[in-house]
């Protein structure tokens, strides 16, 4: 008896599969019900982990970052297409920016009354942090949303259903068109065969795929949850579809080490970031900004610039880099005459600072309190980060999806909201590229116009091919390989981690790491990279390639890690392959190509696409045009 | 390590069919060892330090120490949960202690009604509309941008 005939396996049959259970998909969930009631459609959800606390969202947050505040005419929505073009040095999708801002105020409306307590001032409107961002009391606001989105799906009855703790490892494609996705219980001896008229894709995205700073107990003190493993982009590019902006990745500038959230810091106590010497580098460097124009001219300063200025001192060896904290709140707390009344105020920017960590970056407040740091007497360090795939936040990577019917000029739409170039797949939140800036709102709406898009695809399609049994029972065989593969090589050596025959998923993953941090421009070569590095680690990634299917398991745990680290393989494969292909340097502050240091608008301002053949096994990189709605300020 | 178990304290939420420290971590670390009864964090280098397994731990058998590899000793941050707010002790490794009180929601858990009293103003699948707009954007009608 073979290992797999120990395990059952499950078919599931529904009309909407939402892969994944974080922001987006329960936006998702929540819109999809909505309309699955009217037409008798079914709705399943699909999570790796408990939906209450899944995701990036998982530790709550202290402030929603996107909302427009359409209402009360505080911006417009071209306002917000402008401000996410610049910030991505002219690179993104403005009818898919445009179509998540005209929805994203409702959202957070919802979330609102759902019971999200978000701050307010005396006139009862939302506290700004930033122009876009309002403050919350954030620690239940994935299991407020992911509350609703259950309410939602259990209007719907037999109809709506969600399953936690599976993990998707593989789409499913018969003739072209998706029909459903695979994937096996991390608890159970189960495989699941998912199939459906419509897959929306919702899996988060990478984190691991770079070598972190910290690599002993801190290894999972990433700023992005470590539980996000690139499955979203490993999806769409097995599937067929092409993918856009794969290069774009985010490096965050956080608090060192801890990486705690500093945009409260900047945007709402307006607080400098300084070098050793106590030089504000935006002002000593602002020169630099010149050679990234037009972008680097306006207000405010591309994220990745803001970056760049500060490696540049790093690499002149002038850090640490301090957030002069102390000032900040000096400088507030200043300003009030009455000495009773600064007192208090100087008490209440304090919770504020505190809460900031303890609602969405808990270990920041660990480390404040273990190294005896009190933000109103003493500065804090920060740092860049290791690189991450998150296309929700300031990254771009994902799949290229279809746009609004009513926005989209021609070229950018080919049916459905959100659908992917192949048919029946469709993608949002950190998944679909080219749309950056929806944060935990956005991402939220982005899915709600997914979902509603994908049901009426599926009252439009209702006829689908069948999944022949031959497939089942080899997508059943890939799935357990690690498994067996560990059966049968056990014996051999004495270590069970340390065989000839077989790879561990941890040391996987590390050799990945390493990789891409020499290769492919991580923190210990200061983000740098060149052509002949990136032909390099192409070489040992082929070499990995080859070895993933010598992955080896002892349970179930370790079988989902398995799966986690050839999502991120391939993930790292086409980031390394987009970079190759733009030959500039357009995004200083999260890569730099040394052979080409310079922004190249002539030839490169245009989105680096490509696409992975299922049937050729080859990739193909191609440029596609940039067509704006919004033009920017000259 | 991360988040460690007070053995103790810990009383494998009595052999009921899932642990409430597995159910909730997003990174599937916590298991309940069958032997002891008693739970452990199995890949402490992979933990996100995200406090969910602390916050809900029926028996507060759950702190984390920060990992090692960068933070000294004698820091110490552990939540008490309630139905609608947060409570926060934060010790100092110089032995100062504060406390923080946050609200987590204003509404009963539970009662998140999904169209939260707005209407939908379309019965079209195709139209650009969603599930209470255009009523809970507090506008008359949706916006758009034309080439
Ligand atoms: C540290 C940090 C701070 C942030 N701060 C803010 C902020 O202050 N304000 C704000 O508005 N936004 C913030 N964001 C952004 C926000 O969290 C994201 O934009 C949003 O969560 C993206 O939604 P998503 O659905 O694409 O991904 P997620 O919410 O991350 O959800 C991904 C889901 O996929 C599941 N999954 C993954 N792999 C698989 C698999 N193989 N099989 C099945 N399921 C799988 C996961 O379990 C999870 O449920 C922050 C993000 C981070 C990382
Ligand atoms: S939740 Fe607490 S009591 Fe229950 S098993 Fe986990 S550590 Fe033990
Ligand atoms: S702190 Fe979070 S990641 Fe770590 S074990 Fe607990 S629930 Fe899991």
């Amino acid at each position: 008896m073979s290992l797999g005939d120990h395990f059952k396996t499950i078919a599931v049959n529904t009309d909407l599969l939402i892969l994944g259970g974080g922001m987006s998909a329960c936006g998702a969930a929540y819109e999809a019900a909505y309309w699955a009631r009217k037409h008798n459609k079914k709705v399943t959800v699909v999570d790796k982990a408990s939906i209450d606390r899944s995701g990036a969202v998982a530790m709550g947050l202290s402030a929603i970052n996107m909302y427009i505040g359409l209402k009360d005419n505080d911006n417009t929505i071209e306002d917000y297409v402008k401000y996410v073009k610049n910030d991505l040095m002219g690179i993104t999708r403005d009818d898919l920016v445009a179509n998540i801002a005209r929805h994203v105020d409702s959202s957070v409306h919802l979330f609102e009354k759902w019971g999200l307590p978000i701050w307010k001032d005396e006139n009862g409107k939302y506290v700004n942090e930033g122009r876009w961002q309002v403050m919350i009391h954030g620690e239940s606001y994935k299991t407020i949303v992911a509350e609703a989105a259950k309410n939602a799906l259990s209007s719907l009855g037999e109809n709506g259903k969600y399953y936690e703790r599976i993990f998707i490892t593989e789409p499913i494609i018969e003739e072209g068109r998706c029909v459903g996705a695979s994937g096996f219980s991390v608890r159970e001896k189960k495989i699941y065969i998912f199939k459906a008229k419509a897959v929306l894709d919702a899996m988060g995205g990478a984190v691991h795929v770079f070598k972190p700073r910290s690599v002993g107990e801190g290894l999972g003190r990433s700023w992005y949850p470590p539980f996000n493993s690139g499955a979203s982009a490993y999806f769409t590019i097995r599937a067929g579809a092409e993918m856009t902006c794969q290069e774009v990745r985010f490096v965050p500038v956080r608090f060192k080490d801890a990486y705690g959230p500093v945009g409260a810091w900047f945007l709402l106590f307006q607080s400098k970031a300084t070098n050793a010497a106590g030089e504000d580098y935006m002002q000593t460097r602002a020169d630099e900004l010149k050679k990234w124009a037009p972008y680097g001219l306006s207000k405010p300063v591309p994220a990745n610039l803001r970056n760049y200025l500060m490696m540049l001192e790093v690499m002149e060896s002038k850090h640490p880099i301090y957030m002069q904290t102390a000032e900040a709140i000096k400088n507030i707390a200043g300003q009030i005459k009455d000495e009773k009344e600064a007192r208090r105020k100087l008490k209440h920017l304090e919770n504020e600072a505190w809460e900031d960590f303890l609602d969405m970056t808990i270990s920041q407040a660990l480390l404040w309190a273990s190294t005896n740091i009190k933000p109103e007497e003493n500065p804090s360090e920060i740092a860049a980060c290791e690189p991450y795939f998150i296309s929700s936040h300031s990254g771009a990577s994902g799949a290229w999806v279809s746009g609004p019917e009513d926005m989209a000029p021609e070229g950018y739409k080919w049916g459905y909201p959100n659908m992917t170039t192949v048919k029946a797949l469709f993608a949002c939140g950190d998944a679909s590229g080219a749309s950056s800036h929806k944060f935990s709102s956005g991402s939220f709406t982005e899915g709600r116009i997914a979902a509603k898009a994908a049901l009426a695809f599926c009252m439009d399609n209702n006829d689908i091919p069948e999944i022949t049994s031959e497939k089942i029972d080899k997508l059943k065989q890939e799935i357990l390989a690690p498994l067996e593969t560990f059966e049968a090589n056990k014996a051999y050596s004495n270590d069970k981690d340390i065989n000839p025959n077989f790879v561990k998923p941890k040391m996987f993953m590390f050799r990945l790491q390493k990789i891409m941090d020499e290769y492919a421009g991580g923190v210990s070569t200061h983000f740098m990279t060149t052509k002949p590095l990136m032909e390099k680690g192409l070489e040992f990634i082929q070499y990995m390639k080859e070895d993933s299917k010598k992955l080896a398991a002892e349970d179930l745990h370790e079988l989902m890690r398995c799966w986690e680290n050839i999502h991120r393989l391939w993930q790292a494969e086409s980031h390394i392959r987009t970079m190759l292909f733009r030959e500039e340097t357009r995004w200083p502050g999260y890569y730099f190509r040394s052979d080409f240091p310079k922004m190249d608008e002539e030839n490169w301002h245009c989105f680096a696409n490509s696409r992975w053949n299922p049937e050729t096994n080859e990739w193909k990189m191609m440029k596609r045009e940039i067509k704006e709605l919004v033009k920017l300020d000259a | 390590m991360p988040s460690f178990v007070i053995t103790d304290k810990c009383d494998g939420c009595k052999a009921l069919d899932k642990t409430a420290c597995q159910y909730i971590c997003p990174n599937d670390l916590m298991v309940l060892n069958i032997e002891t009864g008693k739970a452990f964090n199995r890949a402490p280098e992979m933990c996100w330090e995200c406090y969910n397994c602390v916050k809900i731990c029926p028996t507060q058998a759950i702190e984390v120490r920060g990992y090692a590899d960068f933070m000294p000793l004698g820091g110490y941050v552990q939540p008490m949960r309630s139905s609608n707010a947060i409570m926060w002790s934060v010790k100092f490794r110089d032995g100062q202690l504060k406390r923080f009180k946050f609200p987590t929601r204003t509404t009963p858990e539970g009662s998140a009604e999904p169209d939260a009293g707005f209407e939908t103003g379309t019965d079209n699948i195709k139209s650009p509309l969603l599930r209470t707009e255009p009523q809970s954007l507090g506008l008359e009608e949706l916006k758009k941008i034309e080439e």
